[in-house]
């Protein structure tokens, strides 16, 4: 398999990454592993941390930070971010649709069971219209490259995705440490993120809030992997982080405690997973979320950003018809990729599948975080027999792709640098208006050959540069 | 009929409660088998909170609690008038597509017995309607109505394993065998007048719907082997009895709490 190297085309350098030709060759063998412990050292400092499921070991391990940056050109950027915004506009559409009338079942473009039998589809919203009618405010879209005009899209994070305090920092941390290299290059800014993330959440008030909306972070707390983040946002943003016991529902809103009395609450960023919201509504054993507060939503006396519900628009089954959506609401044709897909539960899918595994990746349909998939190539024969078992005893649980020649980017290594694969995440605001800031978050698999990026498997961050014109 | 309707429930907790917030769905159904007038719901020492109507067609009402209490009362009382639709439930405004109801819930989920008596019971249905009167008869034949045998967590699996059951357990039995069988299948929560011999009721009461293809949701009382005519008061629907649940709350406090019900379902003068 042959793989689109993102800096070199032969022994040519690519344009975008013209001037870092330069900065990696001249730069010392001490002097980078000087700066590379001094970001270590800054990311310690700050306690960006991410604690890794499973795994055991350190929960406050340092996700490598690759110091050599990713760079797109401007005009690859825009179609990117016009493929983007399109398929947020139309996940939400779809949100919107599926917790209404349905058109899109009706029409008979997608199985109405994938819908309606989904576990994450909500029947206690259903008829429920969030303002501006959006349900999934904040889409982590993940994306990877595999020629020069050409992306695929792996997934859609519609509920809570996470990571871009990474692109923050990492942007952060490079320019502390090579000022020099954001002199030379035109480098497009990614810190308006916060408020931009601020007014689409204020945006989203709901129509009984009559001065400016309050907006929280709700985190399940200190022991979730992504606290550092809720915090650092709340912290940028300027809004407070709580947690479910810091809110109550009294009458027909939601209140936050605090040293001066109720303070109301008209929008929450929740970090919390659509179980936890309310044990009223939901499961009565939480005590993460807040009783009452579906009603209270329901009803239009808080916005919940994302909606609940809104997990039905990322499950593993329906990405296989986003370009569906794409066609059905906006009446365009995709401008990114989808994976095919092989869905297991279908016969034919599934005799392809089995007679195939060597060549394919195979997912979990509601897994995440690299857990519990097979990539076929980079697996044993024995690996591939135990996960045949594991599929023959739940078909219905695993999607199955084919393995993307991901592209690669210079990473730097014991030896000076060399091509690892990356994919990007880029985080889309929905509110008012649909924003992207240009940029995101760029994982890479260390391991040489690994084509793997989560950060609980060896995977690595790198900064993501878009250039201006 | 013309029905006249009480319910009391009165909950005591040994050490004072504080912050209780419920979700009240005890507002009768707007079909065209009900008309109701005067209905008033009343929290003790409550605030009405958030008042809407759900996907599901149900009026659900908020309401909080500041507290500390040590007894909270929630009153309804209300007249309606009643007739006998044949359990059909028409004119019912709902948004939700009836298939999200093909899914099992912990308290309904299949086991073997259910899965044989769904394919004995259904075995040469002519239609949907007829497959859902033979799975009706099937649980009333199955599970004998006795209270005391069964709790409010039993499942219907457990239910049909004992024979016994109240009418939550026949509710959840007929719901699992429908699904079985890809009918939709819901719990319906409500009010009893009387029996089908005329013996008085005057109780809440549970019973399930059945999405027939045609007719929409028919109510089937599998607990009484009837369809729901106009001695049937409908409040509201959900996936099992703790979705469909007329009262639910939480409140901040470690007292033990104790339930006192008093439901009166009076026939008025024409």
């Amino acid at each position: 398999m042959s793989y689109y190297n993102e800096m070199f085309d032969g022994d040519a350098v690519r344009e975008p990454y013209a001037r870092l030709r330069d900065w990696v060759d001249t730069m010392p063998a001490d002097f980078r592993q000087m700066k590379q412990a001094e970001a270590e050292a800054l990311f310690r400092r700050i306690g960006i941390t991410f604690a890794v499921y499973g795994e055991g070991g350190d929960p406050d391990r340092l996700i490598p930070f690759d110091m050599m940056p990713r760079v797109f050109e401007q005009a690859e950027w825009r179609r990117l971010e016009r493929g983007i915004k399109q398929r947020a506009r139309a996940l939400n559409a779809f949100l919107r649709d599926v917790y209404g009338r349905g058109e899109i079942v009706r029409a008979g473009r997608i199985p109405a069971r994938l819908v309606y039998q989904n576990d994450a589809y909500e029947k206690g919203v259903v008829g429920v219209v969030p303002p501006r009618g959006v349900y999934s405010h904040i889409i982590g879209i993940d994306l990877v490259r595999t020629a020069k005009d050409e992306f695929y899209v792996l997934e859609d994070n519609c509920r809570t995705p996470s990571g871009v305090s990474y692109m923050l920092e990492n942007r952060e941390i490079m320019m502390r440490m090579f000022p020099q290299l954001f002199r030379g290059n035109r480098i497009e800014p990614v810190d308006q993120y916060p408020e931009l993330l601020r007014r689409t959440l204020e945006s989203v008030a709901p129509a009984k809030c009559s001065e400016r909306p309050t907006c929280v972070i709700l985190t399940p707390g200190h022991y979730n992997s992504a606290y550092y983040e809720h915090s650092f946002l709340a912290n940028l943003m300027g809004v407070e982080l709580v947690e479910g016991q810091d809110l109550f529902v009294d009458g027909e809103f939601c209140y936050m405690r605090t040293t001066t009395g109720p303070r109301r609450v008209d929008v929450i960023y929740r970090r919390i997973d659509d179980p936890f919201l309310d044990p009223l509504c939901f499961r009565p054993d939480s005590m993460l979320g807040i009783p009452g507060l579906m009603d209270v939503y329901r009803s239009g006396g808080v916005s919940i950003c994302s909606a609940p519900g809104a997990g039905v628009a990322d499950d593993k089954a329906i990405y296989t018809f986003v370009p569906e959506m794409v066609r059905f609401y906006l009446g365009e044709e995709p401008i990114l990729n989808n994976v095919q897909t092989w869905t297991l539960w279908k016969d034919d899918d599934y005799r392809y599948v089995m007679e195939h595994l060597p060549e394919l990746v195979v997912k979990e349909v509601h897994g995440s975080g690299g857990y519990g998939m097979l990539v076929g190539p980079k697996s044993t024969a024995a690996e591939i027999e135990a996960f045949r078992r594991k599929i023959e005893a739940n078909p219905s649980n695993y999607i199955a792709q084919p393995t993307l020649a991901l592209s690669t980017c210079p990473t730097f290594v014991e030896e000076g640098i060399a091509p690892r694969h990356v994919d990007l995440r880029p985080f889309c605001l929905c509110g008012d208006r649909i924003e992207l800031v240009p940029g995101g978050l760029t994982r890479v698999a260390l391991r040489e050959g690994s084509l793997v990026v989560n950060s609980s498997q060896g995977g690595g961050v790198k900064d993501t540069w878009v250039l201006s014109e | 009929m013309k029905l006249r309707i009480s319910h009391e429930t009165v909950y005591r907790y040994d050490q004072p409660i504080r912050n209780l917030v419920q979700s009240l769905r005890l507002t009768p159904s707007v079909y065209e088998g009900q008309r109701t007038h005067d209905w008033q719901i009343q929290v003790s020492g409550g605030v009405r909170g958030p008042g809407f109507r759900d996907g599901a067609g149900d009026w659900i009402e908020g309401w909080t609690v500041r507290g500390p209490v040590t007894e909270v009362t929630v009153h309804i009382e209300g007249r309606i008038d009643t007739r006998d639709t044949a359990g059909v439930l028409r004119g019912h405004r709902e948004l939700i597509n009836p298939l999200t109801y093909l899914r099992a819930s912990t308290v309904t989920a299949p086991d073997a017995s259910l899965r044989a008596l769904a394919a004995e019971a259904g075995a040469g249905a002519q239609d949907q309607l007829d497959l859902a009167h033979r799975l009706s008869r099937a649980v009333g034949g199955a599970i004998a109505f006795r209270p005391g045998v069964t709790e409010a967590r039993t499942t219907a699996a457990e239910a049909l394993a004992l024979g016994e059951g109240v009418c939550q357990d026949h509710t959840h039995a007929l719901i699992a065998l429908a699904r079985l069988s890809d009918l939709p299948a819901r719990y319906v929560s409500g009010y009893l007048h009387s029996t089908i011999d005329g013996e008085p009721h005057d109780a809440a009461h549970a019973w399930a719907e059945i999405f027939v293809e045609g007719l929409g949701w028919v109510g089937f009382d599998a607990a009484n082997s009837c369809c729901p005519d106009e001695r049937y008061v409908r409040l509201g629907s959900g996936l099992d009895a703790s979705d469909a649940a007329p009262i639910r709350g939480v409140a901040l406090g470690n007292g033990a709490e104790e339930l006192a019900v008093a439901v009166h379902v009076e026939e008025l003068p024409q």
